[in-house]
């Protein structure tokens, strides 16, 4: 683990985000136990003190460690995730961001470039011309979403772990992590061998055609074995790291591996 | 006095059968605990993204949002699924679901409905289920199994698709595992009415006698 260096010189930065955190505003998406109405009876059956917050947090945080590590044990590389006819393609195909399409990034495609970063041979940054010259595959998959919903749709671009070996990437590496262009800097780390599955793919196009502001412009990661968020959209760079990061939806309690 | 007093409920509980074995209580209380937090959670998260035109109200919901619900949903599932295998093994290894659930024909449980209807059917001996119990007892055990498995369905569609076949596809197991949420319901607001009115029932799920 690369060690991260202090935010403020001689500050602990532990006591500074505990201090900052106490600080913070609305914490009502990090207090899972709110809202429900029989923890009475909760913890007459189970006998465990749910009402205390911070007590049941901390074991459902470790649940969803366990959790990880079941689904990484789970998780077969050959496995592909099913494809459709193209008649099976969901007509439209939802928008879905937890902003207005007014407020999606909206890219110049000539001032954009995909930098790359962490544990690679060829730190080079990629224009979008350079992107779109590789060899590209088609493939028509289902978009899960973490809410429940999903979607059918095709899409077109480069396998990463073709991208990943031609910038020398050291695939033994724990995470790829995609920095993205929404607000709020929308990030995500995906595990290697997720990263290195067939299907996971560097899309460039939807339904053949150049991927719509709706859907990443210009770049988007296309992970058919994830649920939805685990799929950024508008990439801006991507890091191998063995560093744990964290992510946008990862920080805010959803379970980082996320397998489908 | 007190070794008196001791003396005598020896000599009483020795006389009354156990009507539910401790193994019986023990995972029906866990199922209970476990059940609750997979339904108010799953309420939560059904509200994301609803099936249908409603949504279920806030205070009878668990984990105060989808990311809360999510981590509530897979943790009690462990829970669920251990409780439910071990109960079903145990069970079916000691022969209990043989000797209390079967026989069970539709002559019998058409004959024990009307008696129940009309309040002839007689709850003297505990030990012993009717036929309309027996027919809600399997069906339960069967929606159970039905739950778990369209709800590994969609937790992990991929890596499980032979499953997901199973229920035809992603969607249609989502609507399969609400619908044995809705059975699920319906047999807990049958079970508990008639816990609470059938006397000595509820007692002997917690003491066994």
């Amino acid at each position: 683990m690369a060690k991260r260096p202090f935010l403020i010189p001689g500050v602990d930065k532990r006591l500074l985000i505990k201090d900052s955190l106490k600080a913070m505003p609305d914490l009502t998406r990090r207090r899972f136990i709110t809202g429900g109405a029989s923890l009475g009876a909760l913890t007459l059956l189970t006998g465990c003190d749910v009402v205390d917050g911070d007590t049941a947090e901390e074991l459902l945080k470790k649940v969803s460690k366990f959790n990880d590590a079941v689904q990484s044990w789970m998780f077969n590389p050959d496995a592909l995730a099913p494809t459709f006819a193209e008649s099976a393609i969901t007509k439209p195909f939802p928008f879905n961001a937890y902003y207005t399409l007014d407020e999606a990034p909206d890219i110049d495609a000539a001032d954009w470039k995909l930098e790359v970063r962490g544990l690679v041979d060829n730190k080079k940054s990629w224009t979008l011309d350079e992107l779109h010259a590789l060899p590209q595959v088609t493939q028509v998959t289902r978009h899960i979403c973490v809410e429940g919903w999903s979607a059918i749709g095709s899409w077109t671009g480069t396998p990463l772990r073709d991208f990943l070996k031609l910038i020398g990437a050291d695939t033994r590496a724990k995470y790829v992590w995609f920095n993205c262009a929404d607000k709020d800097g929308y990030n995500s780390p995906l595990d290697m061998r997720t990263a290195l599955h067939p299907q996971t793919q560097m899309t460039f196009k939807f339904a053949d055609q150049i991927l719509p502001r709706a859907y990443g412009f210009p770049m988007k990661i296309r992970v058919p074995t994830k649920l939805g968020f685990k799929n950024p959209k508008y990439v801006v760079a991507m890091e191998v790291t063995n560093d744990y990061k964290g992510g946008y939806w990862e920080d805010q309690g959803y379970n980082s591996f996320s397998g489908s | 006095m007190s070794s008196i007093a001791a003396t005598d409920t020896t000599i009483s509980t020795s006389r009354t059968k156990v009507i539910q074995p401790a193994w019986v209580r023990v995972m029906h209380w866990i199922n209970a605990a476990a059940m609750i937090m997979m339904i108010m959670s799953g309420w939560q998260i059904y509200n994301a993204s609803p099936l249908f035109d409603f949504r279920f109200d806030h205070s009878i919901t668990l984990g105060s949002w989808l990311g809360g619900a999510l981590l509530w949903h897979f943790a009690a599932m462990w829970l669920l699924m251990l409780n439910g295998f071990a109960y079903l093994v145990t069970g079916l290894v000691t022969g209990r679901f043989r000797r209390k659930l079967l026989p069970i024909s539709p002559s019998s449980v058409i004959a024990d409905l009307k008696a129940a209807l009309t309040f002839k059917l007689s709850h003297d001996d505990l030990s012993a289920y009717n036929a309309v119990q027996k027919l809600l007892y399997l069906g339960i055990i069967a929606v159970g199994i039905v739950v778990v498995l369209t709800g590994l369905s969609m937790w992990k569609p991929v890596q499980l698709h032979w499953l997901v076949s199973l229920f035809g596809d992603y969607p249609a197991a989502r609507y399969v595992h609400f619908v044995c949420m809705a059975l699920i319901c319906a047999f807990l607001v049958i079970h508990i009415v008639l816990a609470l009115l059938v006397p000595k029932s509820l007692r002997a799920m917690i003491i066994g006698r």
